[in-house]
């Protein structure tokens, strides 16, 4: 079964638990005053989760005929010639965003940037450590002065036991 | 009319909104032409930027100047590279591109320029023409007509995206339109679907989901195949000779006028935009052209670096009358738009102009001077701004990651959404991998609160789906909508049996 109709499927898993909970969880909530109404919160889910099921099952059966098959390029994006792929920097770059997210409170902004973004054309294979470094620590510093004093949102630049 | 450009030019021309149309003009061109980063992925990362200037007419003026910048860097990249930046400029590389092989960069990059100046400026007198008559029809129009009108914009976008299976496309923008039931909604005052979870409480925020989208997916996709925006040649070229003849100018005059005008209803249309405008201004003056002038097409023909050129912008121009006076978004960069216009306490509609005229008029004012700023500004700035196209995506690459980041984390202030930024972002991708298009389903994100919100309120004046029956219109918008959906699979059907039919000696 081809990748789209694999994600057909898992969509017409998602809309039947999301059914679920619009169809059999949601209006015992409802206050007293609210059951006359001819629309309840659940409503227009019900409807979404039914429409998604059938789109879903056109997608998953195939009742549509794909346009006119054309060759893919060789710059558009495929799935089936992944393993061609850099997977693995892909892979390495999203977990290091994953650990920016869990980085940037504790470590403060101006460390957690500097070592994603050296860490990030480390993983991309840039050696020069030389300009890296420099680089992510103005750019870094630039962004922080941008973001907190320019545009006045908080920003913890320093590692939290060095307080505020 | 005339008051209300006063209005907008007085804010238009403050100091302050001045400065914010150069720089955003100056930022669109110069991310827009790095390969893979279109202008929803540009406009998704300036919006934290843009709202938090506070000042809607101001945070719109900034983004349709990047909006503009963007498309012209589009257009930049693909003359040199061959490398559209956007699918909206991949007909300007047709012959931008073997312009550029020429020698003729330079001339390439000015016949663009000006044919997207001339493109934007007829657009924009055609909407201050159109934008105030189709707005005064809108206020006719009551909550169940909205709701019906966006049903219509929802099939449209579906019907047009392009990937040649509707069903697909109407997957997404149900799923867009399931993800904007999460958290607390306007209408009901109580939670849904949040799974008890504190940070889906007040529902996914719309930058993040633009961010997971657009910019995630392209930085990945660059990172997964090197081949994808090699950037061999483009930062060597030289740039001279800015200059083009005036036999080429007169060529030019006329496919200006007329695909100004194509683009500009193609770009009203609701999901056909940019990309649609400039391969139909392509084929058509390939086909009106004759002998010679046709042969030349393909490689480095004049008329064919205008056409796509001067409706790409019309279009872009054209796809702001119905965001401005009916609130509904017709493709995915001003859906993006209508989101930060709804997180500025903006609602885009006809009573707009009404009601506050200063930001609609300052948004139109704004576009005559982002189609100035480009030509007299960015054009002699091209060769340099062209040496951006030469730093290596080793460095590149994190910091598109980091700032896809960053607009999240600003958005929200919480770190939370970096990792829900992430996880929708590696759903996007394999999204993409299967063929889905992507912004039907930010479309029916931004458009589900409306939709919805519309939807129950006719229902609640007409006790029940009555209303569809009672009010005329919103019955034939309602078919309207079924066949757009079903138009594109019943003419495929047909061509098939056709082509059966005939292998059948029928």
């Amino acid at each position: 079964m081809a990748l789209d109709r694999w994600i057909a499927l898992i969509f017409i898993v998602f809309c039947c638990s999301y059914g679920y909970l619009a169809f059999f969880t949601m209006d015992q909530d409802v206050p007293p005053f609210m059951q006359s109404n001819p629309v309840w919160p659940s409503t227009f889910p019900k409807m979404l989760a039914v429409l998604g099921i059938l789109v879903g099952l056109v997608v998953l059966l195939g009742l549509e005929k794909p346009g006119d098959d054309k060759e893919p390029s060789a710059t558009e994006i495929n799935y089936r010639r992944l393993h061609e792929y850099k997977l693995g920097q892909a892979l390495a770059l999203l977990g290091l965003m994953v650990a920016y997210a869990l980085l940037l409170r504790p470590a403060g902004f101006l460390m957690a940037t500097t070592l994603f973004l050296v860490a990030g054309s480390t993983v991309l294979g840039e050696r020069k450590f030389h300009v890296m470094i420099p680089v992510a620590l103005i750019a870094a510093g630039f962004v922080w002065y941008l973001v907190q004093q320019v545009l006045g949102i908080f920003l913890r630049p320093f590692p939290f036991f060095l307080g505020n | 009319m005339l008051e209300g450009i006063m209005i907008g030019l007085e804010a238009a021309f403050s100091i302050q909104n001045l400065l914010l149309v150069v720089a955003g003009c100056l930022i669109g061109t110069f991310i827009g032409m790095l390969p893979g980063l279109g202008p929803m992925s540009i406009i998704a990362i300036m919006i934290p930027v843009a709202i938090t200037l506070g000042d809607p007419a101001a945070a719109l003026i900034l983004l349709a100047g990047v909006y503009y910048g963007a498309v012209f860097g589009g257009s930049t990249s693909s003359i040199l590279l061959n490398a559209p930046g956007i699918a909206g400029t991949v007909a300007t590389s047709f012959d931008g591109y073997p312009m550029a092989r020429k020698g003729q960069a330079g001339k390439a990059l000015t016949i663009a320029a000006v044919s997207s100046f001339a493109g934007g400026m007829i657009g924009v007198i055609l909407m201050m023409i159109f934008a105030p008559a189709l707005s005064s029809v809108a206020l006719l129009f009551h909550s169940a007509e909205y709701f019906a009108l966006m049903v219509v914009g929802l099939s449209a976008i579906a019907a047009f995206a392009g990937t040649g299976q509707v069903s697909k496309a109407l997957m997404m923008t149900i799923l867009g339109l399931i993800l904007a039931t999460v958290g607390e909604g306007a209408l009901f005052n109580m939670p849904r679907f949040t799974l008890g979870l504190m940070d889906l409480q007040s529902g996914i925020s719309f930058i993040t989901l633009a961010m997971a989208m657009f910019a995630l997916p392209e930085a990945l996709f660059l990172v997964l195949n090197p081949a994808r925006g090699s950037t061999d040649d483009g930062g060597s070229q030289k740039i001279t000779g800015l200059r083009f003849s005036r036999s080429e100018g007169r060529a030019m005059v006329p496919v200006i006028g007329r695909q100004s005008i194509q683009g500009f209803f193609i770009g009203v249309l609701p999901g056909a935009g940019a990309t649609l405008a400039s391969f139909l201004g392509y084929a058509v003056e390939r086909n009106i052209a004759k002998g010679e002038d046709q042969a030349e097409f393909g490689h480095g023909s004049v008329k064919g670096l205008a056409a796509p050129e001067t409706a790409n912008n019309a279009a872009c121009t054209g796809s702001f009358v119905p965001l401005l006076t009916l609130g509904i978004p017709g493709s995915g960069t001003t859906a993006i738009l209508l989101g930060a216009l709804i997180a500025l306490n903006v609602t885009p509609g006809p009573r707009l102009m009404t009601d506050t005229p200063e930001i609609f008029w300052a948004v139109i004012i704004s576009m005559f001077i982002g189609n100035v700023v480009l030509l007299i500004l960015n054009l002699p700035l091209i060769p340099y701004i062209a040496k951006i196209l030469s730093i290596p995506r080793n460095y590149l690459i994190p910091f598109i990651l980091f700032f896809t980041l960053m607009g999240a984390y600003i958005g929200q202030n919480n770190a939370t959404e970096l990792l829900m930024l992430v996880g929708l972002g590696v759903m996007a991708s394999i999204f993409r991998f299967a063929d889905y298009p992507l912004a039907p389903l930010l479309i029916g994100f931004i458009l589900g609160r409306m939709l919805e919100d519309n939807f129950a309120r006719s229902m609640q004046l007409y006790r029940g789906a009555d209303f569809i029956l009672e009010r005329p219109m919103t019955l034939g918008l309602l078919v309207l909508a079924l066949l757009l959906i079903l138009l594109p699979s019943y003419r495929a059907r047909r061509a098939r049996k056709r082509a059966e039919g005939v292998a059948d000696g029928d």
